[in-house]
């Protein structure tokens, strides 16, 4: 009966509520009230807090009015007769417990600095990695956003058993899930069991230890309250949307492993507000009636052969699953899988020995569908430790298959890689590098099955271009010489064909509304000169993806009659944009990013941001952590421009664009460039050479100011002023 | 109750209201009809009843049964909107009163709700001061009783596709008072004789109440009294205590009681009480005036109509004061064999034997520190050997609001009607009925209540209750959230479990039927069933009604599409055009129509029948297939 939830729920807040009243006092004695507090390189203060209440927790006074409101708010325990409708009162337990957690945990990286390890990884002595950073939360973010990470599950306790937890973690890894773990059972906890069944953890694979208690589940709605605000762009303090938002998109669940004392019931009281249900292994009370979760808010009792099952069964969660036909696990949870050197079974390094993948074309006669030809040794006679040479030809044929289409398919062989649980790939055409591990092995893993799994990928990605996929694997280096050859002078012409490509010359740009998942008003116009913002979709993609896919979120876009050309803008593209953005965004210049710049999901790789001062621009890629000279660093500007909403002076773009010959054209182009950080300076480089030295300016990239030159506008002018950088003599970019 | 009864009569020696029920037998079959008249001086004239083939079929002016029953039902709903208007004026006149500081004692206590009613009536927040605000929106909200054009404000709080049916056939009500003088103007002898059309005025004056003077009343009070919130109430006459003082309060109105309730917990009168030898002062209520104060103090109930003279027969009451409507006029006769004084309080009624202390707005807390002062004088009186207080009393949960609904249900974060949608739409939740209405001596011991109550529930349809009826089934403890599920369907006990509610809501007094209607447009508003209250799966009944006002509360219903059943006696089955009007043909135009039905069961069943239907025509009689959703899903979603 819900009555034992609720009154449990509540009594549990109560207990939290006053645990973290009481820390705080001590930390207020400590350190008083102006001390700062808030979960590093983090936008949105603390996150739950600012997204219901609207309010920044900026330092350990602005706590108390905090404390005020849970007093107020938090419910009298349940009354044993006659008891008083108990569903809404515990909802609001739940928020408070939250609340309290929330500040709990930001007190204590205050007390306890380097309790959590701020990476993506945890490493031997620092396992747990708390709050994620932005630039963690930007990146798993745009797997939420394009579907290949449909939610979450937040595992509060441990299992029976080490291979149990290793079980569950990979079936839901396996359903592309990403699972947030706190708390312990037994003084077991499911992530130190995952560890000691030495099951690899952390963001990349998507098994995140938070920490060690139930407080820390507030990260995992944590990182749901920010996701509502950075990508659903809504505004903090508009709590009904947050939550409902959450409800509505990303699909999360508790999964409760062992005895739920009232503390976890206060915090999956809380995860209900967001529309979490909570899925237990043992037999507590269940909630089975509806409203505000999509179905059932509390199931128990559930065995865990079917706990995941029956978890995103409740949640209401359709995952596609690659069915691939492979001794091993194939997933998006395994892209961030790696292979250390002593689990390595074989590696193949492309910088070291012969390497290749190469999708081509051929007729329907040519090939034969689903066949997988070893040319050379297979796994079973490469002794471990080898070295090995790799080719992979992949030969396809579809009625809807054009040449064009090439480059995609063959850009999809990472993933069809990568997603094989055991199998590590990195780079591309003939700098592959791979590396498969021991474990793999064990299980049976051969060459072949490489073979097996671009078949099935393929097939399920590209259905309605291609009928036939045939793949051939080398591992004798002489006999791959010549394809890899003939692949090189593909490749070559490819590279031509694509960066001739203009605007001008194409009368349909595409749609990109992948992200409307998550940020409903937001519509990326992908145009040749212009990649996608997140700078995984290009103009090509998005035509291969519409032959694809007709219904899908790439789109045509008849450019129609030209605005005004500078702009980048055209009749066709308003129209669309309009009803695609449901309204709200009127009118789009593609070229510009003052006046009616391109909207951003907050997926985007870079932001760029006006800097009167200099008269110019700079950008920053999300990698980079520190201050700019706008103002704010990448995590702060892109909670002010993501959400799909249009604010003139910012732009979000790929780092790709930098180079393309249309960015920043209303406003001059490249050289209104004046600044950014030196890590992106790197990584663009050659491409950024090249474009300067066809714009005429072949030094612009070292006029252009970085960190170590100055991180304001007044510290990096003199620099501009002394390398007589060409921003400062166009006209007023204001 | 009907043995308690008699042991009351042989011991006292005098007649209640059985009793006067059975010496009025045989009743006037006639009048019973709806076709005897007397509105001129040519009558009285009665009609021949349907089928009889008497040769009376018309009466001198040549009106026929059509006519004469359609003008009866008229001058019903023109008095019922009269009183729940009058109950609504003094309210509003009690804001303006509070706003000018000219009503010592009382004040604001809901500024979330002032603000949101300023709002629907148009009027600026901008900086102003909350008496300000009050000020403006109690002269707007009276200004309404008498608004000529137009049509009244909170109309517009309604479905959207409700408001164009009621423009569609012109029945959206200008001004309170104009529709039910025009209704009274149409009945007079030689005017209005089409009952079609008589029964458009009606529909306007009965409109004119439930979204009109009852809401105005229901939703001025929440301001000035508080919006209620859940909370645990006792009921039946153990709540009398024969070691306190008892004062009870009896009528409609709470602007009288509310102050009691103050002055009854102040120091200076628990210390007189005490001197008296008293432990204290008990302060109970009966009728709506009881609703009241226990929606939003938990002061206990001591019963309903029925139990008025009951009550007294304790003799263990010092004071019991009256207000409007309701009030039996053996009051003053009863408590004469007791201690009991009998204090008429309003303007607008009096009573032979009773003491008349008048109440106003500026006066109001020193008439009330006045009447208390003279219970705690008139224990003295009290005769111990004549005390005898019966023993049954039932906890409720009371205090519920179409506001404190949707909290109830998600929070103050998630607060809405969606899972009471969501458990209609998966068929845990059948439907809703509203059961209201008075309790009516010509049925024993309220029993068409709790049988048609415990029909519903076991039917997996939730209840929503106002007025006697509320008061009836939680004597029977149908408001205990525990012992109510055993008489629940597993559906709707399932979510009575989840949200900690019992299956039958108390929303309050008669003029609270208002909460109902916002209730139900609430439900529409929320998605997933329909787009008007006539397509909502529920269903309305007054099992037991006996007063006007039911009349008009039903048609209020009916008019704004719900179906609604009546018991006891229906007022116009001696005319068949009527009758088929009213019972079906009215449907067509304004989505809800009227039964009647005598068995509870029978009734029950017929609501459940109609819930079907509508459940049918939504389309979701069937189980339906969960939907899993994926990212191209998500991609849709607005």
């Amino acid at each position: 009966m819900s009555k034992i939830i609720a009154s449990a729920a509540i009594n549990g807040a109560h207990k939290i509520l006053n645990m973290s009243e009481n820390y705080w006092k001590q930390a207020m004695d400590k350190y008083g009230g102006k001390q700062e507090v808030g979960f590093p390189e983090t936008a949105y203060y603390l996150p739950i807090i600012y997204s219901i209440l609207g309010l920044p927790v900026k330092n350990l006074s602005d706590m108390e009015k905090i404390f005020k409101i849970c007093r107020r708010i938090i419910p009298e325990p349940v009354y044993r007769d006659y008891h008083l409708p108990y569903l809404g009162p515990t909802l609001d337990a739940g928020m408070v417990t939250l609340f309290a957690e929330e500040m709990y945990e930001a007190i204590k990286y205050l007390n306890e600095p380097d309790f959590y390890w701020p990476e993506e990884d945890p490493t031997e002595e620092k396992f747990w990695l708390g709050a994620a950073n932005d630039i963690i939360l930007r990146k798993r973010g745009i797997e939420f956003v394009d579907g290949t990470a449909p939610g979450f599950a937040a595992i509060a306790g441990s299992a029976p058993d080490e291979k149990t937890a290793a079980k569950i973690a990979q079936e839901l890894q396996e359903k592309n899930l990403y699972v947030f773990m706190c708390a312990s059972h037994n003084g077991e906890r499911f992530s130190e069991q995952l560890k000691k069944a030495n099951v690899q953890i952390g963001w990349p694979v998507r098994l995140v230890p938070f920490g060690p208690d139930i407080y820390e589940a507030v990260f995992a709605l944590g990182f749901a309250a920010r996701a509502a605000m950075s990508f659903g762009g809504i505004e903090p303090g508009d709590y009904r949307r947050i939550l409902i938002y959450n409800k509505d998109r990303i699909f999360a669940f508790v999964l409760a492993l062992g005895y739920v004392d009232e503390q976890w019931y206060a915090n999956a009281a809380g995860a209900i507000n967001f529309g979490f249900p909570t899925i237990a292994d043992t037999n507590i009370p269940q909630i089975l009636p509806t409203g505000v979760c999509t179905y059932e808010h509390v199931v128990s009792g559930i065995g865990y052969e079917q706990i995941v099952a029956k978890a995103v069964e409740v949640r209401g969660l359709k995952v596609a699953v690659n069915k691939i036909n492979i001794p091993v696990s194939f997933g998006p949870a395994f892209e961030g899988e790696r292979i250390r050197k002593e689990e390595v079974y074989i590696e193949a390094d492309g910088s070291k020995t012969s390497c290749f993948e190469w999708t081509t074309s051929r007729s329907l006669n040519e090939i034969e569908d689903g066949k997988v030809e070893i040319v050379g040794p297979d796994l079973d006679t490469i002794p471990e430790g080898s070295q090995i040479p790799i080719g992979m030809l992949v030969e396809v044929a579809g009625r809807e298959m054009q040449e064009e289409f090439e480059p995609i398919l063959e850009r999809q062989l990472h993933d069809c890689l990568n997603y094989i649980n055991g199998v590590m790939h990195i780079g591309q055409r003939d700098i592959v590098w791979i590396r498969i591990g021991k474990k793999a092995r064990e299980k049976g893993f051969l060459l072949k099955h490489i073979g097996v799994a671009i078949h099935g990928k393929y097939h399920s990605s590209f259905s309605n271009i291609l009928d036939k996929v045939q793949v051939t694997i080398y591992t004798d280096k002489e006999k791959m010489k010549d394809i890899i050859e003939k692949a090189r002078k593909v490749w070559q012409a490819r590279d031509e064909r694509l960066a001739g490509m203009t605007d001008e010359e194409v009368d349909t740009f595409y749609s990109c509304l992948l992200c409307q998942s998550f940020a409903p008003n937001h519509v990326c116009v992908v145009t040749p000169e212009r990649t996608g913002l997140c700078g995984a979709v290009s103009w090509l993609d998005c035509k291969a993806s519409n032959r694809i896919n007709p219904e899908g979120p790439n789109q045509p876009i008849k450019k129609g009659n030209a605005i005004d050309a500078k702009y980048g803008k055209w009749e066709g593209c308003n129209a669309f944009v309009k009803k695609a953005s449901r309204g709200t965004v009127e009118s789009v210049s593609v070229y510009s990013l003052i006046v009616d710049p391109m909207t951003t999901c907050g997926c985007c790789e870079c932001i760029a941001a006006v800097l009167p001062l200099c008269n110019g621009v700079m950008t920053v890629n999300r990698d980079y952590k520190g201050e700019t000279p706008c103002g704010m660093k990448f995590s702060t500007l892109a909670g002010t421009v993501g959400g799909g909403k249009q604010i003139p002076g910012f732009l979000g773009h790929a780092k790709f664009n930098i180079t393309q010959p249309k960015f920043l054209l209303a406003e001059g182009g490249l050289q209104r460039l004046v600044w950014m950080p030196k890590m992106l300076k790197e990584e663009i480089m050659e491409r950024f050479k090249k474009r300067a030295e066809d714009m005429g300016i072949p030094d612009l990239l070292d006029r252009i100011a970085d960190e170590t030159i100055g991180t304001t506008e007044e510290e990096i002018l003199p620099f501009l002023q002394e390398k007589k950088h060409p921003a400062l003599n166009m006209d007023p970019i204001m | 109750m009907a043995t308690e009864q008699n042991q009351v009569k042989t011991k006292n020696n005098f007649d209640l209201v059985w009793d006067r029920l059975e010496k009025q037998q045989p009743q006037c079959k006639f009048g019973q009809l709806g076709l005897c008249c007397r509105f001129c001086a040519m009558g009285p004239c009665t009609i021949s009843p349907v089928g009889s083939g008497g040769k009376r079929q018309y009466g001198v002016c040549g009106a026929d049964a059509d006519t004469i029953a359609a003008r009866h039902f008229v001058r019903m709903t023109a008095a019922g909107s009269s009183a729940h208007s009058g109950h609504g004026r003094s309210v509003a006149e009690a804001l303006i009163k509070i706003a000018k500081n000219q009503a010592p004692g009382y004040q604001i206590k809901d500024e979330y709700k002032l603000i949101k009613l300023c709002k629907i009536f148009g009027i600026e927040i901008a900086n102003k001061k909350i008496e300000e605000l009050a000020l403006e929106l109690g002269e707007k909200a009276l200004a309404e009783f008498g608004k000529q054009e137009d049509k009244l404000t909170f109309l517009k709080m309604a479905p959207l596709k409700r408001q164009i049916i009621w423009e569609k056939y012109k029945v959206a009500p200008r001004g309170v008072d104009r529709e039910i003088s025009e209704a009274i103007e149409r009945t007079v002898m030689g005017t209005d004789q089409e009952y079609k059309h008589l029964m458009k005025a009606a529909t306007k004056c009965s409109l004119a109440d439930g979204w009109g003077g009852s809401m105005i009343a229901t939703e001025l009070q929440d301001i000035i009294f508080g919006t209620p919130q859940p909370l645990v109430g006792k009921v039946n006459l153990g709540v009398l205590d024969e070691n306190y003082v008892n004062i009870v309060v009896h009528g409609h109105e709470p602007l009288l009681s509310e102050m009691l309730a103050i002055v009854v917990d102040m120091p200076e009168f628990v210390n007189k009480a005490k001197q008296k030898g008293a432990k204290g002062i008990n302060l109970g209520g009966i009728c709506c005036t009881a609703n009241e104060i226990l929606m939003r103090h938990g002061i206990p109930i001591l019963g309903n109509f029925l139990n008025q003279e009951m009550a007294i027969t304790t003799g263990a009451i010092e004071i019991m004061t009256v207000d409007i409507q309701c009030i039996m006029q053996s009051l003053p006769m009863v408590a004469s064999c007791f201690h009991t004084k009998i204090i008429t309080t309003s303007p607008k009624a009096k009573l032979p034997g009773a003491t008349h202390m008048e109440f106003t707005e500026e006066n109001a807390l020193e008439k009330a520190k006045e009447i208390v002062h003279m219970a705690i004088e008139n224990f003295d009186n009290r005769k111990k050997e004549k005390v005898s207080i019966p023993k049954q009393e039932v906890s409720l949960v009371a205090g519920f609001s179409h506001e404190t609904i949707s909290y109830i249900l998600g929070g103050r974060f998630r607060a809405s009607y969606r899972p009471l949608n969501d458990n209609i739409i998966n068929g845990k939740i059948r439907g809703v009925a509203g059961v209201v209405g008075c309790n009516n001596p010509k049925i024993t011991a309220e029993e068409n209540h709790l049988i048609l109550v415990k029909e519903l529930i076991k039917n997996d349809v939730l209840v929503l209750q106002t007025g006697c009826s509320a008061i009836a089934t939680a004597k029977a403890g149908l408001m205990d959230p525990v012992i109510a599920l055993d008489y629940c369907g597993p559906g709707l006990r399932e979510v009575c479990e989840a949200v900690g509610i019992p299956p039958v809501i108390h929303l309050g007094s008669c003029v609270d039927n208002s909460r109902i209607l916002m209730a139900a447009t609430a439900m529409v508003k929320e998605g997933g069933l329909g787009d008007d209250i006539s397509e909502l799966p529920a269903a309305g009944a007054a099992p037991e009604w006996m007063n006007e006002k039911a009349i008009t509360i039903g048609q209020y219903f009916v008019a704004s599409g719900v179906f609604t059943v009546f018991g006891v006696t229906w007022p116009t089955l001696g005319s068949k055009n009527l009758t088929k009007y009213l019972f079906e043909e009215i449907a067509n135009e304004l989505g809800g129509n009227w039964a009647f039905e005598s068995d509870p069961v029978k009734m029950a069943k017929l609501m459940l029948d109609h819930i079907d239907e509508k459940r049918k025509k939504l389309g979701i009689d069937k189980a339906r297939e969960r939907v899993l959703y994926d990212m191209a899903m998500r991609r849709e979603l607005e």
